[in-house]
């Protein structure tokens, strides 16, 4: 899709009140907005709870259907969706992790995972939903194997960054890890097909020109061979592999830096998300939301694809923007949440031709 | 609390004359004025001895801030405090930081981004410390934390005594 001749307006659809303190993150419930299906989507917060928020069919407007609290005993940093939108993980500055099973509209706590010293900050499930991986504080990472019966169980513990893990993400096609860190570094982890044996098999950081502070957040192109990283150093990277030779037999194939996206916000970029076509949306504590598209313009181009400005939104939010997310379905939809204690969800749709 | 017992013979420096003002300090539009931030913190007491409660020392008195180290962009709606520990290895100066932080928070619009920083050269980790200082997840967690917040609650709490 080209969108470098269009124009493109964001419509905030509404903002969403109830938080009594700061949204941290907020995630998509993927088996909803298609097929008839309401979206939906999980959001958690400063105050200790998750609130679940869904589009009503009939108006168009959003409403929080259940509010997830008396479990988690301190702020509830991140939450996941499993694949099939069954489950929703928390985790928590307690130190836990709670896994809620969607029971007719009511959510029940089904499994506690316990095991981090410390503050957990994100949980991800790998693309069969077999796997979750964990981060946090304890500068450790990790993994654990879904079982029957509401069982997780730890199958390794990732012992590399030297500071706080800020976020894990497995890769969208490949049972992959990938966590970033207060370390300034990326580390890409895999197994090595024997025996839960997990290791470090790349690490992207300042010498590769990787980022110079904090790496907050990082997101994969719809087909998994591109990634987007957001950082204290106020740019986003992009990384690139091939993931043709990586799943043949020739086996791991190294990530390599492609651009740098600098000159924008101008503080900390907390989130950013690549949607299904391609567009990269990132959040920071400047209250700007900013989207990003790749300049199909190759002319004259020797280093790699350059990617511009789409459009900006400057004041998104009163204050800090943490998290944005694209909405899976049908619309074009994008979800952001704010240290103001608000969620907003906006519409990025093309501006009518005069 | 052994953390009281760092810095147990700190240079203590004579208070300065404050300028009397005649204008209204909170003024009648939502300006920060630098003035009401030097108000605020420079008699933010700190106890630099948790055994010895009654003698808690300004932050004034101790030169951990100057008229110099407080900027403020009203427009962009930006503070930047720049605070001297008061020795190069002090493990104080991450609660320092916070309890201006808190401090700070109480006083003036949300929306305001404030970065706290120390002097450069004053302390011997001084990227670590500006790192943690503005690490708005760590700060958010410490403050979580009952035996960090209670430190920067005795801290704050001094002041009225």
């Amino acid at each position: 899709m080209e969108f470098l001749d269009e124009r493109f307006k964001l419509r905030e659809i509404q903002k969403l009140e109830g938080h009594s303190d700061r949204v941290w993150s907020l995630a998509w419930n993927p088996a909803t907005g298609v097929a008839g299906v309401p979206y939906l989507f999980a959001s958690c917060s400063g105050d200790k709870t998750v609130r679940i928020w869904e589009e009503s069919l009939t108006t168009g407007s959003w409403n929080c259907k259940a509010v997830l609290d008396e479990t988690h005993t301190r702020t509830v940093r991140s939450c996941a969706w499993s694949p099939s939108g069954n489950l929703l993980a928390t985790v928590s500055f307690d130190a836990t992790t709670a896994i809620w099973e969607n029971v007719g509209g009511d959510y029940e706590c089904v499994s506690t995972l316990e095991g981090h010293e410390n503050e957990v900050k994100s949980i991800s499930w790998n693309a069969s939903g077999s796997l979750i991986a964990t981060c946090g504080r304890d500068k450790t990472v990790w993994i654990w194997e879904v079982q029957p019966g509401h069982e997780y169980e730890c199958v390794a513990v990732l012992q590399g960054h030297t500071q706080d893990v800020k976020m894990v993400q497995w890769h969208p096609t490949m049972d992959v890890l990938f966590s970033c860190s207060y370390d300034n570094s990326i580390k890409i982890w895999a197994d090595d097909g024997d025996d839960d044996n997990w290791t470090c098999v790349q690490t992207l950081d300042e010498p590769n020109n990787g980022h110079s502070s904090t790496v907050w957040a990082l997101s994969f192109n719809s087909s998994g061979d591109k990634m987007v990283s957001s950082s204290d150093d106020l740019t986003l990277k992009i990384w690139g592999t091939d993931l043709a030779r990586m799943q043949s037999s020739e086996g791991y194939t190294p990530w390599r830096h492609l651009c740098t996206i600098s000159g924008y916000h101008d503080r900390t970029i907390f989130s950013v998300h690549w949607s299904r076509e391609g567009i990269i949306a990132s959040g920071a504590a400047d209250d700007a939301i900013r989207f990003f598209v790749e300049n199909s313009d190759k002319d004259g181009l020797v280093d790699g694809p350059m990617y511009k400005l789409l459009l900006k939104e400057e004041k998104a939010h009163e204050m800090d923007v943490n998290s944005v997310q694209w909405s899976p379905g049908e619309k074009r939809l994008l979800a952001s949440a704010s240290d103001d204690g608000t969620i907003k969800v906006w519409e990025l749709a093309p501006v009518a031709p005069s | 609390m052994t953390l009281g017992l760092i810095n147990a013979n700190p240079v203590v420096h004579a208070k300065k004359e404050r300028v009397a003002r005649t204008e209204d300090p909170h003024g009648d539009d939502d300006a920060v004025d630098p003035l009401e931030i030097y108000d605020i913190l420079f008699y933010l007491k700190v106890l630099l001895n948790f055994e010895d409660p009654e003698h808690p020392y300004s932050l004034e008195q101790l030169s951990v801030l100057s008229e110099e180290s407080i900027t403020v962009d009203d427009k962009l709606g930006r503070i930047l405090i720049t605070f001297t520990p008061t020795i190069q290895h002090c493990s104080m100066a991450t609660v320092i930081g916070l309890c201006l932080r808190v401090k700070l928070k109480h006083y003036f619009p949300p929306h305001y981004k404030v970065d706290i920083k120390v002097s450069p050269g004053s302390h011997a980790n001084e990227d670590s410390v500006n790192k943690q200082l503005n690490d708005k997840e760590r700060v958010a967690a410490a403050l979580e934390n009952p035996n960090i917040c209670q430190l920067v609650d005795e801290c704050l709490y001094s002041n009225e005594l």
